[in-house]
């Protein structure tokens, strides 16, 4: 019966696509999935498992398979540290986007009218065509020790000297948030889109409160958008190396920056052990995100 | 009732102001600092207005390098992902097979992976096991892999609507596969292979987290600001956010324009 | 010019489910062949197995004598019209229409002269270079038509070309085919779940129920001599009653029914204590004043539906049944209304005893 499958599989295919057709997708989609997708993980994955070796012990003896790279970082105080506080960093960078993005989707989806959405739409997109290193410097000249950040308090007389925002990692979140708001809004606001106007309207006119309606409605309809919306920032906040970069100081070292260290010293075997261990945390992070709101994978689209 | 809703208009009115004020004030401040004649970029003080800032810009070699790779690397991502991702799209809209949803995952898995995590396995790959150091080409994959999922998902909602008796048609008028592909499927999938250019290029343009691991020494334009402002801030840099305002300005009054004109031809 | 089609022994199987089995036809060059059966029967799948889509997974198709088998339908001297048409949407009217010969490799200035040629037999003067969005339904099917001729197929497919149009445009069309295919010669195949169309355009028709080919003949025979119950009661009204056969006389037979005994023709030559179902037109029923013919019956006419030329009369039988009668508004009619009790009856050669069979519900 299986090889039937397979055959009628193949005569379909050659009947829809023709011979060239068919070669075609099997070649640049099979070179993709192999040599793009599937090998160079499987390659990092291997790098993880071995020890940090001169170039003439590759091969030898000494090349082994080993969990080594993985027991420095459970061993690692400082890296646990960092690896945590990336974690609950990224956390916040989501629920501050979060929070700020909702009312601004809800507004463009629903409320706003024609021409209005357009623009605001325009308006949103705008900023993220300059590249994300420039708008981060943005908010490095606003956060420095003479910007205007600093500037406006000390004129408000809120505070006498100024703050050093570097230290600590609120500069970073700020930049971050700043940076992903519109991987937020998109997808919320996308399935927000596609309900139904007149549900609100006849729960408004029932006598429901905005914030009954929100709460029951609204929110559990757009669901897979937060879904969405939050994978898609916490990993980008949790694997982004620009903003620690640019607005961290050694104090507020990123994981990303922890990796980055180990390939600078040519480490690479540790560097991609702690890469695997991220990969790992996003994918639990994904996985936790479609238990809570139950969506399947297929909600992607931008 | 009624005040108490015009009230909540004037509080998320305001709310509104301050979210595009977030948004667009840190670009406006950057404009601003690259005409100050400051060394230390900040609007104050105030030194007098000047270009200077733009022809250390022009003097720059490592930056007109930089940008020239820029090019070549989201030129060749934009042959590599297209036609990769419109086979993609084609294997997944055309053929059924069991395993569909779980390839159907897997090639879109780059999108979901840590940008970093695409450049550490390329450039590991390439470097260790093809002999390839780290450089444009490796930089070129690494982009390719994530953006060619992009392109898939881009080519796929609009293959999706094709009407496939049209394809029957063509055959039974006595085309070849390949007349009916180029005469008849290419021609509904233009607007999505042009936007999927579009896209590539500009993703590819803008990467930064894939190409740092994947580069080696070489230097893509972020690449290159990355440095820059990690180093010694200058208001030359400023001047290049200058540049890329402009030009996004310029990009968006065009494509504004040009949707207009649809509509109204259209009607 | 128009070949000849053959269908031997051709099923198509899709896992447990036979969308045609064992159907046998010989359908000659240059006829107006039409498919008629009920949605699901499996028509368009005989159309999609002649034109190459797919391969019988048994049978043998031929077309002009040669076998069919593995040829695809770019290959086969066949053109199909879609039932959505299936018209380019990004080129003009005479795009669509050389597109055949496009692709053919037909040099331009042939291509355009055989285009208006055909342009000109479909009666599409003018819109040449509209898109084919800008038209209207009837200009739309004659682009498909002049399309499918272009290629000079020696047999032409039409899946229920004309069920999306309104009802005046529908009978114009049916002359237009007719026309077009006596002038060209082509091979029709034609498939319909329209009785009337299938009747009125067709020099033969092929009933088919489930996958199943029930009668081929011309429409006369199919409509006055059904060969099978199914064929009886999905082609035009009828009456039917179920009985058993007391007795036989040469062609005819006597059934007994539940309202009497009926005496009909008897063209499956079935025996007596057969169960049966006899089949009566309802305009072959009339009022009689005579009392002792045979098929007799006394009725309370239930309700009376005056529909124009004619009138659909439903009458009660004494044990209950129902039967409709159509009476012409030739002014011969006596004057009846509902509630009267009348006599009707109807001629022997009129109606016909048939086997059992599944029969459709239309």
């Amino acid at each position: 019966m299986e090889t039937l499958q397979v055959r009628d599989f193949w005569n379909n295919a050659l009947r829809d696509l023709g011979k060239i057709g068919v070669a075609y997708i099997m070649i640049t989609v099979g070179a993709w999935l192999v040599f793009m997708i599937l090998i160079p993980q499987l390659i990092m994955l291997d790098y993880s498992f071995r020890p940090m070796l001169a170039l003439r012990d590759i091969g030898g003896p000494k090349d082994v398979w080993t969990l080594k790279n993985y027991l420095v970082f459970f061993t690692n105080k400082l890296h646990m540290a960092i690896f945590f506080k990336t974690i609950w960093s990224s956390l916040i960078v989501t629920s501050a986007a979060l929070a700020i993005c909702y009312p601004i989707a809800f507004y463009l989806a629903k409320v706003a009218r024609g021409g209005k959405v357009g623009l605001l739409m325009l308006g949103l997109i705008i900023p993220y065509w300059i590249n994300e290193l420039l708008r981060l410097f943005a908010w490095q000249i606003i956060l420095a020790d003479s910007g205007i950040m600093n500037q406006l308090l000390i004129f408000l007389g809120i505070i006498a000297d100024p703050i050093n925002f570097r230290a600590g990692n609120g500069a970073v979140v700020l930049g971050m948030t700043y940076a992903y708001i519109l991987f937020m809004v998109f997808p919320i606001y996308n399935v927000m889109e596609s309900l139904d106007r007149n549900q609100l309207d006849a729960a408004r006119d029932l006598g429901a409160s905005w914030l009954r309606i929100h709460r029951k409605i609204v929110i559990p309809y757009a669901k897979p958008g937060i879904a969405v919306g939050c994978t898609m920032t916490f990993m980008l906040a949790a694997g982004t190396v620009a903003a620690p970069q640019l607005l961290g100081s050694p104090s507020s070292f990123w994981f990303t920056q922890v990796i980055n260290t180990n390939f600078e010293c040519a480490n690479w075997n540790q560097g991609a052990a702690y890469a695997t261990l991220l990969m790992l945390l996003c994918m639990i992070f994904m996985f936790i995100m479609l238990k809570i709101f139950k969506v399947g994978l297929k909600e992607l689209t931008q | 009732m009624k005040s108490s809703k015009s009230i909540f208009r004037i509080v998320f009115g305001a709310y509104l102001a301050l979210f595009f004020a977030y948004m667009f004030l840190p670009l406006i401040f950057m404009t601003i600092i690259a005409f100050n004649a400051n060394e230390v970029p900040q609007i104050t003080p105030w030194k007098g207005f000047t270009f200077m800032w733009f022809g250390e810009l022009a003097k720059d070699e490592q930056m007109w390098n930089a940008l020239l790779n820029s090019f070549i690397v989201a030129f060749a991502v934009v042959a590599i992902s297209v036609p990769i991702g419109l086979g993609g799209a084609l294997l997944l809209t055309r053929l059924q097979f069991k395993a569909r949803d779980f390839v159907y995952g897997v090639l879109v898995s780059p999108i979901l992976t840590p940008g970093i995590i695409l450049g550490i396995s390329t450039f590991l790959f390439w470097d260790s096991y093809m002999n390839v150091p780290g450089g444009l080409w490796t930089a070129i994959l690494g982009q390719a892999t994530f953006i060619t999922s992009y392109c898939m998902l881009l080519i796929m909602s609009r293959a999706q609507r094709f009407d496939l008796t049209q394809e029957e048609a063509a055959f039974d008028l006595g085309a070849t596969h390949g007349q009916v592909f180029w005469k008849i499927t290419l021609p509904f999938l233009r607007p999505a292979l042009i936007s999927s250019v579009a896209l590539a290029f500009m993703q590819s343009f803008d990467n930064y987290n894939t190409t740092l691991f994947a580069i080696g020494v070489e230097q893509t334009l972020p690449i290159y600001i990355g440095t820059k402002l990690r180093s010694f801030i200058s208001p030359a840099m400023n001047a290049l956010a200058v540049v890329f305002i402009a030009l996004t300005i310029i990009g968006a009054i065009t494509y504004e324009y040009r949707r207009r004109r649809e509509l109204i031809k259209t009607g | 010019m128009g070949q000849d089609v053959n269908l031997a022994d051709v099923s198509m199987r899709f896992g447990d489910f036979y969308a045609a089995r064992d159907i046998n036809v010989h359908i000659e060059a240059g006829e107006f062949f039409s498919f008629l059966g009920p949605s699901g029967c499996g028509k368009t799948t005989l159309l999609r197995l002649v034109s190459g889509f797919m391969d019988p997974t048994k049978g043998q198709i031929k077309i002009g004598g040669k076998d069919m088998r593995g040829i695809g339908s770019n290959n086969r001297p066949t053109a199909m019209i879609f039932q959505n048409l299936a018209l380019f949407p990004l080129m003009t009217v005479t795009e669509n229409i050389g597109f055949g010969l496009e692709v053919r490799g037909v040099p331009k200035a042939e291509r355009i002269k055989k285009v208006e040629e055909l342009i000109e037999l479909v009666d599409l003067q003018g819109v040449g270079n509209r898109k084919v969005s800008e038209l209207s339904g009837g200009q739309m099917q004659r682009v498909a038509i002049a399309r499918a001729l272009a290629v000079s197929p020696a047999v032409l497919l039409l899946d229920e070309p004309l069920s999306a149009l309104d009802l005046k445009l529908r009978h114009h069309m049916r002359a237009e085919l007719r026309n077009i295919q006596r002038r060209t010669g082509v091979t029709f195949i034609y498939i319909t779940h329209d009785q009337t169309e299938a009747l009125t355009m067709s020099d033969r028709v092929g009933v088919m129920s489930i996958g199943k080919l029930e009668q081929v003949a011309v429409p006369d025979v199919i409509y006055n001599n059904p060969a099978t119950a199914f064929v009886a009661s999905f082609v035009g009204e009828t009456n039917r009653l179920q009985g058993t056969i007391s007795s036989i006389d040469g062609e005819y037979a006597v059934l007994n029914t539940a309202i009497g005994q009926l005496s009909c023709k008897n063209p499956q030559r079935l025996s007596q204590g057969e169960d049966a179902t006899i089949f009566i037109r309802p305009e072959t029923v009339f009022l009689t004043k005579e009392s002792g013919a045979p098929n007799l019956l006394t009725c309370g006419i239930k309700n009376l539906s005056f529909e124009g030329a004619y009138a659909v009369v439903t009458l009660k039988t004494e044990k209950e049944q129902l039967l409709t009668m159509r009476l012409n508004n030739d002014g011969t009619a006596p004057r009846i209304k509902t509630g009267d009790n009348v006599k009707v009856t109807f001629n022997r050669e009129n109606a016909f005893v048939l086997k059992n069979g599944d029969s459709s519900s239309a």
